[in-house]
């Protein structure tokens, strides 16, 4: 034991930290999947954005690390454990995409993210102390703490957001999965948002951030993945990824037109309207 | 009222009123929530084909109506579950095919006059017996109970399913149970309210709440309020009148609930000409916002400028100048200089938005 070799020990350390864990996954609806042979790996402490344009697939797989739709290949594993058996799946805190609020009823922002905790109380219990709580500090996180006892359908879009955000702290997770969090929000409600996505970064939350545009979050975040047409076409640090901008948007636009194309072994752009460059013909 | 009191079928009656007074509305914000109103409608129209069994074979016709509609219940809810495309079209075949099915089946049995029918649809205070109050008061009981030990996880799932589903809570089963929930508030209702009219006291009353009510248990408390207030206001009134209870009950709901639009939109205009917005700013005043807050009342002002910002709904309210009488050593917000036009308009109405702020929160 004492005699092992260093580099094992340095790898073992490493798998403890891993959050998710997905393996040449496929993912989608029926017969046909969204998301094909996408390999992804989150570890603690990483914010980590999954960027792609409208209908890339970027939602579904993000559902699909959830449980929210159907894995028809490959493997997901969430915290060591595999994605099906995860019993306590309040570790995942996911914050869905939504303009509004459901207004069907009445309901205050404290209702709301109340429900947040419920995976951490027992069936018959109702919210302690300390459960109320944590939900007034995930309020105040984001800086919604003096609006608990406003109607949700009278708040701003922004603000409903982040109601949603803080039903997702409510329940403790060890990571956030966030889809669009800044889509169809104001420029000064933005701001507010990635004042408050940076307030959670200061506190070491890891994030999936799913989005169809960097923006404020570009400041933030330590890893970038670009989802289009259903596969992972890039996963790296946000250095490599401003190094290779260009070529990872190229793979995008050509993929609109051709599936084949944006696998091109050469990892040579050519659309439909390009001529080939060796001659030869498909 | 002593009168009425002292008949014995009207005894019964009035329990059955406050039994399915508590607890129509209380399953109903549910329905609401998931925008299912009319599903307790269809719920009757099927529980009619298990009172006429009843009737043909001589059992108790509530216990058949309940088989009838728990049944229905978790079909319905199985098939809205699958449901594709044709959930509705589903919905609707199960529907009509037990209320027809009632009515024919009725047809054939000795009982099975025009006037008993009517009974069953829409209510009567004289056919309650007693043995059918200890079922009633079993099965409210039950539904309160189970309402009010799931009603946290009721509420996530009507709020967001997807969300629900995604943290682990139990979609299918608890939809399940509300559904049963709904067929069995069907049955409590049945002999007073009727089958045709049950699914408006578990609607009606909510509509009402949901016009003055801030939050869902404020909500569900006013509803429990005009749920009982019409339904035993209902049966009170329709002896004297000598009219079916179940329309009575419904009239004084919808009744209860003009009534609440007119006083809520009077509420609402009113406050709104008494509270004063602040100017629009792209700030959003918190613990760390750089302004001061100062705790006024039940709430807490942010000094702007010189002005006291109140949060209210999306924006914040104007709650005057900040106080002259206050501590003149006030360390202000550095950028605080009295603008020019600003602080003089505040000024000018520092005065009355004072005493009209109770109000305005």
């Amino acid at each position: 034991m004492s005699a092992a070799p260093s580099s094992p020990s340095n790898v073992a350390p490493a798998s403890a930290d891993v959050v998710i864990d997905l393996r040449r996954a496929s993912f989608g609806y029926g017969e046909r999947p969204t998301v094909t042979d996408a390999t992804l790996t989150v570890r603690r402490g990483e914010i980590v954005v999954v960027l792609g344009p409208n209908g890339s697939g970027k939602s579904t797989l993000m559902k699909g690390i959830l449980g929210l739709n159907e894995r028809t290949e490959g493997t997901l594993t969430l915290f060591g454990v595999p994605g099906d058996e995860l019993r306590d799946r309040a570790r995942l805190g996911y914050v869905p995409q939504r303009h509004t609020l459901s207004t069907s009823v009445r309901a205050t922002a404290e209702e709301i993210v109340s429900t947040g905790r419920l995976p951490r109380i027992g069936w018959l219990g109702r919210l302690r102390a300390t459960d109320r709580q944590i939900v007034a500090r995930s309020l105040d996180v984001v800086g919604l703490a003096d609006r608990a006892a406003t109607e949700v359908s009278t708040l701003s879009g922004g603000q409903q957001r982040r109601v949603l955000i803080a039903r997702a702290l409510a329940g403790q997770p060890d990571v956030l999965i966030m889809d669009e969090p800044t889509a169809g929000v104001d420029a000064a409600n933005q701001h507010v948002l990635a004042d408050v996505l940076e307030r959670l970064v200061e506190r070491g939350v890891t994030m999936v951030i799913v989005t169809h545009e960097l923006g404020a979050l570009e400041r933030l975040l330590t890893r970038i993945v670009v989802v289009d047409g259903g596969r992972i076409r890039f996963d790296g640090t946000p250095e490599r990824y401003a190094a290779q901008r260009g070529s990872v948007h190229h793979d995008h636009d050509s993929h609109h037109h051709d599936d084949e194309l944006g696998a091109h072994p050469s990892g040579v752009t050519i659309g439909p309207l390009d001529v080939p460059h060796d001659g030869s013909r498909r | 009222m002593i009168d009425l009191l002292s008949i014995d079928f009207m005894q019964r009656a009035l329990v059955a009123a406050l039994l399915v007074g508590t607890v129509a509305p209380m399953v109903g914000i549910f329905l609401v929530q998931r925008r299912l109103s009319l599903i307790g409608d269809g719920m009757g129209h099927v529980a009619l084909a298990g009172v006429a069994v009843g009737l043909v074979t001589g059992v108790a016709p509530a216990w058949t109506a309940l088989i009838a509609a728990v049944v229905a219940a978790v079909v319905i809810e199985l098939l809205r579950t699958r449901g594709r495309t044709n959930g509705d079209v589903a919905l609707a075949v199960i529907f009509y095919g037990g209320i027809a099915a009632g009515v024919v089946i009725i047809s054939k049995s000795a009982d099975g006059t025009p006037a008993n029918l009517m009974k069953y649809l829409f209510g009567s205070i004289l056919t309650t017996t007693s043995s059918d109050l200890y079922l009633f008061a079993g099965l409210a009981v039950l539904i309160a109970v189970t309402t009010w030990a799931l009603r946290p996880r009721l509420f996530a799932v009507a709020n967001d399913e997807e969300y629900a589903r995604a943290v682990g809570i139990p979609v299918l089963p608890l939809n399940i149970v509300l559904a049963v929930l709904t067929a069995t508030t069907v049955v409590v209702a049945m002999r007073v309210v009727g089958l045709l009219l049950i699914s408006a006291l578990m609607i009606v009353p909510n509509a009402a709440s949901q016009l003055i009510a801030r939050s869902f248990s404020g909500a569900l408390r006013w509803a429990i309020a005009f749920g009982l207030v019409s339904s035993v206001g209902g049966v009170a009134l329709s002896y004297p009148l000598n009219t079916p209870s179940g329309g009575t009950i419904v009239l004084l709901a919808v009744g209860l609930f003009m009534v609440t639009a007119v006083v809520a939109t009077a509420r609402t205009q009113l406050s709104r000409r008494r509270h004063d917005i602040a100017e629009t700013h792209a700030h959003e005043h918190g613990i760390e916002c750089g302004h001061e807050a100062i705790p006024h009342g039940d709430h807490v002002d942010y000094v702007h400028d010189g002005h006291l910002h109140a949060a209210h709904e999306s924006h914040y309210d104007e709650h005057g100048h900040e106080s002259l009488d206050g501590d003149p050593s006030d360390p202000s917000d550095p950028t605080d200089r009295p603008s020019t036009t600003g602080a003089t308009g505040a000024t000018g109405t520092a005065g009355t938005t004072r005493t009209t702020t109770g109000t305005a929160r």
